[in-house]
């Protein structure tokens, strides 16, 4: 921060005084004189900058990825799931029915924490859905009505679960998009009837089309939700009881589980992580559950995924940066030795009509900054471009081996084209100070008589 | 008539690796206001050595130097170049223009190290002193579209733009052809005679003989220093009007 404010107070320096103009006019008037030399030398900065715009642009675009499908999860959610245990060896017993996961006390539990706003608890269980000759082997979601708020539902027709629902155990249903075009094809679903083990719900509501979501590593699978069909949680344990026979390639097997998951809201985005410890010593209590039948994701764990993974690419980035910026300022060191030696007799004149030595530092010193400064603004104009015409360039078929599907595309990272084009001006600097000085501490008497 | 510059039992040594060269042994000599001097002798007289300190580009080993009453012998490097861009012009046998630059802005360098602010009245000036040196149509030429000639005259006019105490000539037609060598000498005499101190060092008794004072050197020291009379230059000399050198000077 301090080097950009530094170079504003130059850059205004250099429009505003007298002094300041003349050393750009010369200094770009001697760069002309020279171009192919001055752009060739500037080439390294060139590169050094666009190549920071554009890095700096994909790590924008694969953040705001991640952040994009934090949000469907929900920054504030934490998301408890049951997980069937392997089977205990060293028990004898042989369990006809598994008994696993989240139990309805647990959600007793959990709703006296105080910075817990919300408990979404749902049991899912496969089921096949009948209306007269059709049947639709859907998913069903038993849950409690928040379920929309918490899952961002939008409904196309109808409404959702309310309350009453779930306290007088009705015989309702909300249809997923899939579920609802398989079983009514020419009929009006709502207040319609489906059958769904031996009860039959009526319709209220019909889900919109919704995107499915991607698994999260080991704890949460890939979703596909247009395939469900929601009932009242209480209805589901009244109507389907604890256990659920599941039928299955010829085998059977029966699972007694209270809950499949439970979507926790926390008042604040600060207390996600502090609330996620305590579930998770509440869970962890062996006195509840013997056996690691639960996990727990945090969304947000992932936007620490994300920051860190940013530092990396920040840290690449900064080596990449400082290496061919290095490269390119010791391209401009080079041309700049040869350019004051070049200038010798130059120098000699202007030290003997009355040029002090900071007069010829601060020439030569101008010349290298703004030759670095041209080659950051040419740098910045080229990542800027490439960053808008990425969309239009990937379409180009030799694109296809650069870019896989699906690999984000960039997003412009305005700081960064301050701080690359600072440090280019920057190396100007630091490169440009030694043949400055060198030119300025020549003997006059030398100089002039240097042919 | 006013000492423009006063110089005291002058010492000047070089060491050069293990060697020591005395190039100048206890030069005496005082310069009046008005005064038209040719340093003159052969090489490693010390006359170059003699120029440099004058033109404080050098400063001497021992003795004094005051230029216009300040004593300039014992100034760091920023004060010399503040005294040179004030009190002195300079005159080169290599004329010394930048290529880069137009006659006016040739001209104009001085100014910008004096720390004068280039702007219309400063431009003008500097169109004053071309014209004045017969090249007010070459404005816009750069030094490489200019004869040996015209160049030197830029040189000039360079050398005036800021009112110098003092104008230094390095062998100013070491380079040029007689009749152009004659153009020179009648402008740099015609400056002398309105007022302008010169001190040029020269070779060519030729050259020499257009001055009021010729001093010799040999081996560091002055061998001879004498008044000379000028032959009587052609008041109708090409493009040099007297009443404009007044003015400018």
């Amino acid at each position: 921060m301090a080097l950009v404010s530094g170079l504003a107070c130059l850059a205004v320096f250099l429009a505003t005084t007298d002094k300041g103009r003349r050393g750009l006019e010369l200094a770009l008037r001697s760069l002309w004189l020279h171009k192919l030399r001055s752009f060739l030398s500037m080439l390294g900065i060139i590169i050094g900058t666009s190549a920071v715009i554009i890095l700096m642009a994909f790590g924008e675009g694969s953040e705001r990825d991640v952040l994009e499908d934090i949000k469907r999860l929900g920054t504030t959610n934490i998301i408890i799931r049951s997980v069937k245990p392997p089977d205990d060896s060293n028990t004898n017993r042989r369990q006809m029915v598994a008994t696993y996961g989240l139990t309805y006390s647990d959600l007793e539990v959990l709703a006296t924490i105080p910075s817990i706003t919300r408990l979404v608890p749902m049991r899912v269980f496969p089921q096949e859905t009948r209306r007269s000759d059709r049947s639709h082997n859907s998913r069903v979601v038993a849950t409690v009505p928040q379920y929309a708020e918490v899952n961002d539902l939008t409904l196309v027709q109808g409404r959702f679960l309310v309350p009453d629902d779930d306290e007088r155990m009705n015989n309702v249903c909300v249809l997923g998009q899939e579920t609802a075009k398989s079983l009514f094809l020419f009929e009006e679903p709502l207040g319609s009837s489906v059958k769904l083990g031996e009860f039959v719900y009526v319709v209220v509501g019909i889900l919109a089309e919704r995107m499915p979501t991607g698994g999260t590593g080991g704890s949460q699978a890939a979703e596909d939700f247009n395939q469900d069909i929601y009932i009242p949680m209480q209805t589901a344990r009244g109507r389907f009881g604890e256990r659920i026979q599941i039928r299955s390639a010829g085998s059977r097997s029966a699972e007694k589980v209270d809950m499949h998951q439970i979507t926790v809201t926390v008042e604040d985005i600060d207390k996600v992580r502090p609330t996620g410890q305590i579930i998770r010593s509440i869970l962890g209590d062996t006195d509840r559950h013997p056996r690691q039948d639960w996990a727990l994701t945090v969304p947000l764990d992932r936007l620490e995924l994300v920051e860190r993974t940013k530092a990396n690419i920040r840290q690449s980035l900064g080596i990449y940066a400082s290496i061919s910026l290095l490269v390119g300022g010791i391209g401009i060191m080079n041309v700049m030795l040869a350019t004051v030696t070049e200038r010798t007799r130059e120098v000699g004149i202007r030290r003997a009509l009355g040029a002090k030595r900071s007069d010829i530092t601060f020439q030569f010193l101008i010349e290298t900054m703004v030759q670095t400064g041209i080659g950051g603004l040419l740098g910045v104009a080229f990542g800027v471009a490439y960053v808008f015409t990425h969309a239009a360039l990937r379409t180009l078929p030799m694109a296809a081996m650069l870019f896989q599907d699906g690999s984000p595309s960039p997003i412009l990272h305005v700081p960064s084209i301050t701080w690359s084009l600072s440090t280019a001006v920057g190396v100007g600097v630091i490169f440009g100070i030694y043949p400055a000085l060198r030119a300025a501490y020549m003997d006059p008497i030398e100089a002039l008589r240097h042919v | 008539m006013t000492e423009v510059l006063r110089i005291e039992s002058l010492h000047k040594r070089y060491s050069h690796d293990s060697s020591e060269v005395h190039a100048l042994k206890g030069v005496n000599i005082v310069v009046k206001q008005g005064e038209f001097v040719s340093l003159m002798g052969p090489s490693g007289s010390g006359k170059s050595t003699l120029l440099n300190v004058l033109g404080c580009l050098d400063r001497p080993t021992e003795g004094s130097y005051h230029l216009g009453g300040e004593d300039v012998s014992r100034m760091g490097d920023d004060q010399l170049s503040s005294i040179r861009s004030r009190y002195l012009g300079f005159i080169f046998q290599q004329y010394n223009l930048l290529p880069q630059y137009t006659v006016v802005e040739n001209i104009e360098i001085p100014l910008i190290y004096q720390g004068i602010r280039l702007d219309s009245e400063s431009r003008a000036r500097c169109v004053g002193l071309a014209e004045l040196v017969g090249l007010g149509h070459r404005l816009d030429h750069r030094p490489m579209q200019l004869s040996g000639g015209q160049q030197q005259r830029v040189a000039i006019a360079r050398s005036l733009v800021n009112r110098p105490q003092l104008i230094l000539a390095d062998e100013p037609t070491g380079n040029l052809d007689t009749k152009t060598s004659h153009e020179i000498m009648t402008l740099l005499s015609k400056l002398n005679m309105s007022g302008k101190t010169i001190v040029m060092v020269t070779h060519e008794n030729d050259i020499a003989k257009w001055s009021k004072r010729i001093v010799r050197m040999r081996d560091g020291v002055i061998e001879s220093d004498e008044a000379n009379t000028p032959d009587p230059i052609d008041e109708s000399g090409p493009g040099l009007p007297m009443h404009l050198l007044e003015e400018a000077a």
